[in-house]
Parts: structure tokens; sequence; C-alpha cells
């Protein structure tokens, strides 16, 4: 990079070659009025307000588009040029004809500050103003975006963000000059475009034309408080600000900032019109006892002490053992901590387990024992220079959309050569070079047969596995007799697809591996993660920048919730339970004895309950109800068990079942920390005050564990991060102070330390790598003549896991009101199945009711149906076969039948 | 009104496109020239179909569409009725006719009869400032208009089976 030295205003200033003068001077610190600018955007230089003199040029220059010389002397405030920018605003402003008094982006909007500042003058700024009711536009009936043309200035921000960071180009300009207006193709409405309501263009807008529908009217933004907070939605760990109106206490609008770590002001659906949960009235805000079948409201001191009582009599008679805890992968760091340390030293269990075990299990068991640590390698912000992009069983654009971005970037403005291989022909095909569908559950097969292409064509990095693995002849040895043939007919992909495939992803210069649940929701889940780890170590693809193997965690806090600890082999930070030292050590940090047991997870908890070895089951946040496979047989345990408390916002699926009902309080209620899927450890930050009687999670657990003689109390959440530094070397060096302006990743051994961008750089966690030969199994369960489909359940982008908050928004039910079934249009015409029929989809544990979704994006002979929906339930068909080593559930291949209702 | 691009005959698309080979957005401009030429407008599920499989934005593709003067989203008449509004036919009475016209078709600028022989449009100037007021149909220039003269040259566009109903 080329340093060149520029003075604006007087001011030297450092800037690089390719840098425009507004950003040089934005670094500086030095203000230009701009309003078609944007960061996150390529210039486009049309508001014409950046105006700015620099000495030589031939007239005024627009400071976004005009890029840096060395020597350059910039002038941005002169007479003249403050002239040239109020004829500017002048003409906006006739353009633009809403009143700041009635408008509620007063206090953020750009033009508004303006003209202010160049005091445009009063008949000016109302020359146009509009009594008339709006016009229909294409943002009419949605519920999520309003646009209002009166108060557009035709900058195009949000075409330009909707085309360039969203890549879903559902917006433009129609007719031209005084005509021109924002709008979709022909004008059809935004639901129906291929628009994802992601709201990004809202978020770029510099005026109130385009705004939150259910925003509107709440409070304008001048009187709204903002805190930022990390979203509670997906493992990405956007950084959020909760616009709060202090009339009513309740979010008025969700936005982010430019600039932020990890997603850099973008938001998706979900975080941005998925946060009316968090004041509906459905929340809980009183404790309920169950009282002959029926919930009745009861004092806090009641219930606590029932809890206290009854676990302690279940302990007294039946033994620690037969008591069970799942804790959340939706609640802070510190109340997985908490929870876990009370299972452990109060209850004296290691039956404590949360919903990873549904989604990564597989990612920790099979990264740990291959690299020494079950994480993503590498940071969100790499991605976008990987030169080769292998996104295997993640549906990225839908699960972790704010990730996509980056992918998207990578492809389309960095060049990266991009390979999907799902079963499905999900959104990231668009992007890609080349789309593999393999059959479901024969991920391995694939993945041995591309390591055998690489060790036949040469394509090893020999220096890499010499140096810094070991094992590799076993690994040659178990893929010595894999035929591309074979492979190519069990996989279903043509094998010079596969063999492409292999030599693309070893010939780049940084390849990195995305996958998600689509890999580890398998009988073999250890086994695709172990190949995938086999894949990168075999051509050198690990511990570079750029370069790695990365699992995408589901839920906000999993990867947190995992590192605490709430995991029935581990302590906080993955220590193990069974070594004798680190039983010591945590006996001595807790003062109490602990089990050098390994505990229970989450299916043999539910199944423990059926042989009457758990009697007590304490569930914090987690909905097992709906998330769990086989639900019938899930079901029919928590009606079983002698005592089950739910402690959680709403009163779920799971919590019907219970016999003490804590209420707590949301992410938005509370401080704490969440750490996302990079490893990041961010802030959560109170925003709104608890509805009702709801508590802390932390503290109810604590009441619970003083009552049950093991004393526990904590001032407030930075206290509880002190404690978990304390015994967590990983996270030896976080605490609140040094991730207050950005999250720090792990690990972070201690308070000089910087955190850890990608992992295993130079050495691997473990040591050496370790290569362990996989050979490919079936699913087990595979499809007959009665159940002739291979059903895969999985996410869709408006919905997050079992619909408990984002069913609460109305923005999200306009759009996803409903499950469904994907069938492939063939299979659809064969079994006389039209788009929308209600359909019966069968297996051998369960039968629901749904509507079909005919479709082209899936192969003939398997289907799709998303878990989010109570009312058709796919984890009532699904099969609860486990993965022998991690324990995970196979909620991605069973076999199914589908008919018509008629 | 006939319904409008709904259940266009794609094989006119299949000919146009296959001229084309790894279509980009330049080439967008001819493409829809061409889908203009056959099918006389743009049917929106043509254009719709022409995003699918080019992977232009259907919306780049209206914005496109609705920028430029030469293409239209709705079925044209059989007949292009353009009339002058420039300063010499303004002058000579510009206005009279263009009324005249609206009056005798029953619409305004811009719109078409509903038995779809008509299309009616007004122009900025057609170069022919020397034969104001001035009309042209279909290419053929009428001069020198009068109210009278406007309704005879139209009535001499009519179907013979108009005239007799």
């Amino acid at each position: 990079m080329t340093q060149m030295n520029v003075k604006i205003d007087g001011k030297d200033c450092i800037g690089q070659a390719g840098q425009t003068i507004l950003e040089l001077a934005i670094d500086n610190g030095i203000d230009i009025p701009n309003l078609c600018h944007d960061p996150r955007l390529k210039p486009s230089g049309s508001c014409r307000l950046c105006l700015v003199e620099v000495e030589g040029a031939r007239g005024p220059v627009t400071a976004c588009t005009f890029e840096i010389a060395d020597g350059m002397v910039v002038s941005t405030d002169t007479e003249e040029i403050r002239g040239l920018r109020k004829t500017v605003l002048e003409l906006l402003f006739y353009e633009h004809k809403g009143a700041c008094a009635t408008c509620d982006d007063n206090g953020e909007c750009k033009l508004q500050t303006y003209g202010y500042e160049y005091q445009v003058e009063d008949d000016v700024i109302n020359c146009g103003s509009v009594c008339s009711e709006p016009v229909p536009n294409y943002t009419a009936g949605n519920e999520a975006i309003e646009y209002d043309v009166d108060k557009c200035i035709r900058c195009g921000r949000c075409i330009r963000i909707c085309e360039e960071v969203q890549m879903d180009s559902a917006l433009t300009f129609k007719e031209r000059a005084g005509q021109a207006e924002v709008t979709t193709a022909f004008d059809i409405p935004l639901n129906e475009s291929t628009c994802e309501l992601c709201g990004q263009c809202i978020s770029t807008c510099p005026t109130g034309a385009l705004y939150e529908r259910h925003a509107k009217g709440k409070g304008q933004c001048k009187d709204l408080k903002s805190t930022t907070t990390t979203c509670v939605y997906c493992g990405v760990g956007c950084q959020i600000d909760l616009n709060v109106s202090a009339k009513t206490g309740k979010i008025v609008r969700a936005t982010s900032k430019t600039g932020v770590v990890p997603n850099n002001g973008n938001l998706c659906v979900k975080g941005r019109f998925g946060q009316d949960f968090v004041s509906d009235n459905r929340r809980l805000t009183m404790p309920l006892i169950k009282k002959d079948g029926e919930f009745k409201e009861a004092s806090w001191e009641e219930a606590l002490d029932l809890v206290a009582s009854r676990l302690g009599a279940i302990k007294e008679v039946n033994g620690a053992d037969s008591i069970a805890g799942l804790s959340s992968a939706k609640c802070t760091n510190e109340e997985n901590y908490i929870f876990q340390k009370f299972m452990r030293a109060c209850v004296g269990t290691n039956n404590v387990d949360h919903c990873a075990r549904l989604c990564h299990a597989s990612t920790v068991a099979g990264l740990a024992r291959a690299f020494g640590s079950g994480a993503m390698t590498n940071s969100i912000e790499e991605l976008k220079d990987a030169k080769c992009i292998f996104v295997i069983g993640s549906n990225t654009t839908e699960a972790h959309p704010v990730i996509a971005l980056n992918i998207k970037h990578a492809v389309v403005n960095n060049g990266a050569e991009l390979i999907v291989a799902d079963p499905r022909c999900i959104d990231l095909v668009r992007f890609a070079d080349m789309h593999i569908a393999q059959k479901p559950g024969t991920d391995v097969a694939l993945i041995n047969a591309m390591i055998k292409v690489i060790i036949d064509e040469d394509l090893l990095d020999k220096d890499f596995i010499a140096e810094r693995t070991e094992d590799f002849e076993l690994l040659k040895e178990a893929v010595k007799n894999v035929s591309l043939k074979e492979a190519a007919e069990i996989t279903t992909i043509p094998a010079d697809l596969i063999r492409q495939a292999a030599v693309t992803y070893a010939r780049a210069k940084t390849s990195t591996i995305i996958y998600s649940m689509g890999i580890t929701q398998h009988t073999t889940g250890t086994d695709n993660v172990l190949s995938l780890a086999n894949l990168s170590m075999v051509t050198g693809h690990i511990g570079k920048e750029s370069t790695g193997v990365n699992p995408l965690r589901g839920q906000n806090n999993v990867q947190g919730a995992c590192d605490m600890g709430a995991l029935p082999n581990v302590y906080p930070g993955y220590q193990q339970v069974e070594s004798p030292n680190v039983q010591d050590k945590f006996e001595a940090a807790w003062n109490a004895k602990l089990s050098p047991n390994k505990g229970l997870t989450i299916v043999e908890i539910m199944h423990a309950i059926e042989e009457e070895k758990i009697k007590g089951l304490y569930i914090m946040g987690e909905n097992p109800a709906l998330s769990d496979p086989n639900l019938n047989r899930t079901r029919k345990a928590l009606g079983e068990v002698e005592f089950l408390v739910v402690q959680d916002i709403f009163l779920t699926e799971t919590a019907q079942y219970a016999d003490v009902v804590l209420p707590a309080v949301s992410y938005a209620e509370k401080d704490g920390t969440f750490t996302n899927t990079e490893r990041r450890v961010q802030r959560v930050r109170k925003a709104v005050e608890a509805p009702g009687e709801a508590r802390l999670d932390w503290k109810i657990i604590c009441d619970i564990s003083t009552r049950m003689g093991f004393p526990m109390a904590y001032y407030r959440a930075a206290g509880i991060m002190d404690e978990i530094a304390s015994v967590s070397p990983i996270y030896g060096g976080i605490s609140y102070d040094r991730i207050e302006k950005v999250g720090l990743a792990w690990p972070c051994f201690d308070k000089e330390h910087p955190g850890t961008k990608f992992l295993h750089k130079g050495k691997f966690s473990r040591g050496k790598g370790k290569f362990h030969p996989v050979t490919f199994i079936p699913a087990k369960e595979s499809t007959d003549k009665e159940f002739p489909f291979v059903l895969s359940t999985g996410r869709q982008l408006y919905q997050f896991h079992t619909g408990t908050m984002t069913r609460k928004s109305a923005v999200i039910n306009q759009v996803s009101p409903t499950g469904y079934v994907e069938i492939q249009l063939d299979d659809a015409v064969n079994l006389g199945i039209s788009n929308g029929d209600r359909v019966e989809v069968k297996t051998r544990r369960g039968c629901v009711e749904t509507d079909a979704k005919v479709t082209e994006n899936i192969e003939p002979g398997w289907i799709f149906m998303p878990f989010h929906f109570s009312e058709a339930p796919a984890n009532m068909l699904t099969i609860d076969e486990l993965d022998p080593v991690a324990k995970i559930p196979e909620f991605k291949v069973c076999a199914a039948a589908v008919r018509k209702i008629s | 009104m006939n319904l409008i691009g709904e259940n266009s005959d794609l094989n006119i698309l299949d000919d146009i496109l296959s001229a084309f080979t790894e279509i980009t957005s330049n080439d967008l401009i001819p493409i829809l020239q061409r889908i203009q030429n056959g099918y006389g407008y743009l049917p929106k599920d043509v254009v719709m179909e022409v995003s699918e499989r080019t992977g232009i934005a259907a919306s780049q593709i209206y914005g496109v569409a609705t920028f430029y003067e030469q293409f239209h989203l709705k079925p044209r008449g059989k007949h292009l009725i353009r009339c002058c509004r420039g300063t010499a036919c303004h002058v000579k009475g510009g206005p009279e006719i263009i009324d005249v016209i609206k009056k005798c078709l029953g619409l305004e600028a811009g719109e078409t009869t509903e038995d779809m022989e008509f299309t009616f449009e007004t122009v900025a100037c057609l170069g022919a400032c020397a034969l104001a007021p001035l009309m042209v149909i279909d290419g053929n220039y009428y001069g020198m208009m009068t109210k009278q003269k406007v309704a005879e040259v139209l009535d001499s566009f009519r179907k013979p089976a108009e005239e007799i109903a």
C-alpha cells in the first residue's frame, strides 16, 4: 500500500492509495456533508453535497468519488463551497415534502441536520409540504417496510444496498428525472419480489423515506434511547441497537451502526423485525405452580421453596444422578456458568447438557479430536478474502444471513470460487461456480472421494502433512479402495463433478470450509466432521488467514454455552470432568465435592426418564417438546418425569409439562455476554425493564442453590465473568472493561492477550493435527416401499428454532405463517399433489399434516421440512438414533411417506 | 383491456434469446428492443422469464424499460398516432387537434383504444414545422391539419366491420 500525504482544511492526513477524499476525511474526524454515501456501498456521487475544492482541480469535486493523491490540498468548508451546498440542499428540499414535526426520523435524518446547518430558508423547506394521503406504492400491504415517496431524495442508497450488499436486487428506480421513484419490478408488492425483508434499505436511507412500518408513530428518533447489545437470534452475533421509547418503555426499532464487528451495520429480517417478543403480552410475569393439572400463579417464595425442597428430596432419595438439567444456548455465558455450577456443585451431578447436543455436538467432538479445539478456526471477516469457499450442509443465506453477505462479497467482488454441496438448490447456488447435490447422509462418501482425488492427482500439501500432522498413513490406507465411480453412485453426484470440486478446493491459495447442520445432524456426524478435518489437512488449508474449517454455530450463545461447560463431560473451558486434576481444581475453586463421572446427554436424559433413572429435570430456556427428535417419545418422557421445572420467558410447549414454571427475563432486559460463532465474547446490555415479576436467570438459580444448602450470591453479571476468567484459561483475559467496545475472540489467556483471530497458526491446539480414517456408513434408516422418501429437516430464513420468539412478530407471521413440506415437482405430480395442498407426512414414529410446497429446488425422492412450527412439528417424524460419539440425533435423514389428504 | 403480460407465447422469446450467447446486462437493451418488435410491447411474463433465464434482475430490467421512452409495458394499438406539441404546431392550433383526437378516440395521451386499434402519443417535435399543425400515423405525415381533417383521416383507418356496426 502506498501512503499518501494529504492536507484537508490545513490538517495533515495520511491516507492509502485508492482512498477517496471523503473516506480520508472521515478517518480524520473531518465532517464533509453527504447524503448518498454509505461505507458499505460503492460511491455513486449522486447527491452532490460532498463537493470540496481541490487545489489545481478545474472546479469543485465530489469527495466521495475523488481519489486522493500525494500532496493533495483539499478545502471542505469555503464560502463558495458552502454556497453550492446550500443550493444543492434547496433543490433537494423542493423534492422532499415531509415535515420534520411529524416525521419519525426526526433526530436521525441527515437532510434535517444539513437543513439546519446550512440554514435553508423556511419557505424552501416547507415549499412542498403536502397534506394529501400517500399514493400506494410497492410497500403497500407488507408489514415490514414503508416507503414514503414524498420524503425520498432519490439518492439510490436503498437500491444500491439491495444490489451490492444484500445482492437481492429487489429495488430499482422507475421512470426518470422528476418522475423517478423507488419501486420493485413492475411495482409488484415487496413480499412477492426477491426482497428478503432484511430492511437494509431502511438502514441506509438518509431520510425518513424508508422506515419500519410498525415503528411509525411510536416515537421520533430524537426521543428514543439507544442501547447497543448483541442480537439474540443466530450465532453470527450481530451488534444491534435497541431503540427504546422513554414514554412506553418498549423497543420501537432495532438498528445497527456501520463499522461494528462483525456485522458492519447489517442485520437480517429476524434481528430487525423480530424483536416484538420482548414486549409481547404473553410473556411470563409470575411463577406458576401446577395444581390438579392446572397452572396457578404463585409467589416467588412459594415457587423457589417448592423447587428447592422437591429437588432436595429427589437427591436424598434417589441420589444426585437422578436429577438432570438442560442449560440454554439462548442465555448468557454468566447464566450458563451459574447453571452448570449449580448442577455440579449444588446438586452434585454432571447431568447437564443443552441444545448444542442437537446441532454441533459432532463438531465439538470431531474437531477437538482432529485439531484440539471444536470451534470456527477463522473469523467471519476473513471469509471475504478466501479464494475458494466450500459450503457443505449449510444454508448460509437463511440460517446465518449476515455471514452469507461475506460469502457473496468474496464471490462477486473478490472473485472467490464457490462450491456448494447441498441436497437442495439453496439460494447460495445462485453465486456458486458449482453445485453438487449429495444424497442426504452420504457426506463421508463425497469427502473421502475428494481426498482420494487429491491423493491420486498429487495435490497434497506434503510439507504440511509431514510437519504439522500425524497418522496420514492411516487415512491413506482407509481411502485406498475408494473409487470415484462408487462414490458417484452413493452420493448421486457425477464423478467428474466430485473430481472438479476436489481439484478446485485443493488448488486455491486460500480455501475455507463452511459447514453446519447438514454435516453434523447425522448418526455419522462426528465422522462427517472428521472427514472435513482430513480434507483440510491433506491440502494444508488450515491454520492460516482466510483458510480453515468453519462450523457455523446456530444459536446466539451456543458457542458460549459449550465454553461454559453446559456439557456433561467438561467443566468451563473444555476441562474434562473425568480428569482427577481438573476435578481437584474445581473442587477447590467452588468449595464443593464434585462427581468424577460423565453425565448424560439430552436424548439420553429423555430415555433415562423412561427407565426411571432420571426423576427430576430442570430446563432453563430450552424447548425440547418441539426441538428434540421423535417428539412422541420426548413428550411422553416430559409428562412422566417426577418433577419438572421450566424457567423461560414464555409458556412454551415444554413449559406446559412443568410442575413449576419460573418467569425469566429476555436478553433485552439483562446484562451479560454471548460468545458468537467466531468465538468472540460480546456484551449483552439491558435496554428495557423486565415485565411483571420476571427475574434474572442467574439470580433464580442462585436463590434455589442457596435454599438447597449451597449458597451462591453475585452482585452483577460482570462479577460472574471474573469468576469464569479465573477458572477457564481460554477466557482468562476476558473482562467487561476489555470488551466494552469490541468483543474479544478466545483463546484469550490473560489481560494482555489480544484474543485469537484464527486458530492453529503454526501449531494445532492439540499439538499435531490428527488424521482419522473414516469410512462411509449409510444412514440408520433407509427408504423402502412403505416409506419411499428421504426426509431432511432444517431451518428457514424468517423463523428461529422453535419459533417461540420469531412467531410473535407481525412482520414474520405475514411472510412465514405456517409450516410446509418441500416436495419435488415430478414426485408431486405422481402423487397428485399441487402446491398448497394439504398433505400427510408419515414416518415410523409419527405423522404430521401440513401444506405441500412443490419445488424444483430439491431432487426427486427427497423431501424437506422446517422444524419451527408447533402445528406441523417436523420432529414428530425424526428418528432418535444417535451418533455413537457425539450423541447427536439424525435429524437430517429418515424414511418418510407423503400422501395428499382429500 | 386484455390481460397484460400473461400467457405470452414464449416461443418468440426463445428465438430472440437464441441469437445471444452468454447474455450479460450489456445485451439488455437489444434484447428488450427485439422483444418489443416480437410482441409489440414488453409483456410482464416475458420480462420475468428473461430475468429467470439470464440472471439479470427483474428490477433492473424494469428500471431500464421505464427509463427509455421507446419501451412500452402495455400492449400497443394497431396504429400509432403521434401529435406534435412543438412551438410551431402550438401556434397553428395544435392543442385543438390534440383535443379532437382525444375526443374522437375517447382516450388520453399515452393510452390505447379498447379495440386495440389506436395508440395515441404526443411528442415534443416531429421536425416538419412547415407542415404545422401536424400528426403522424404509422410513419405517414398528415400536415396542415384541421378539426375536420382529423376525423376523416381517423375514419380512413377504421376497420370496415366497425363502420357497419
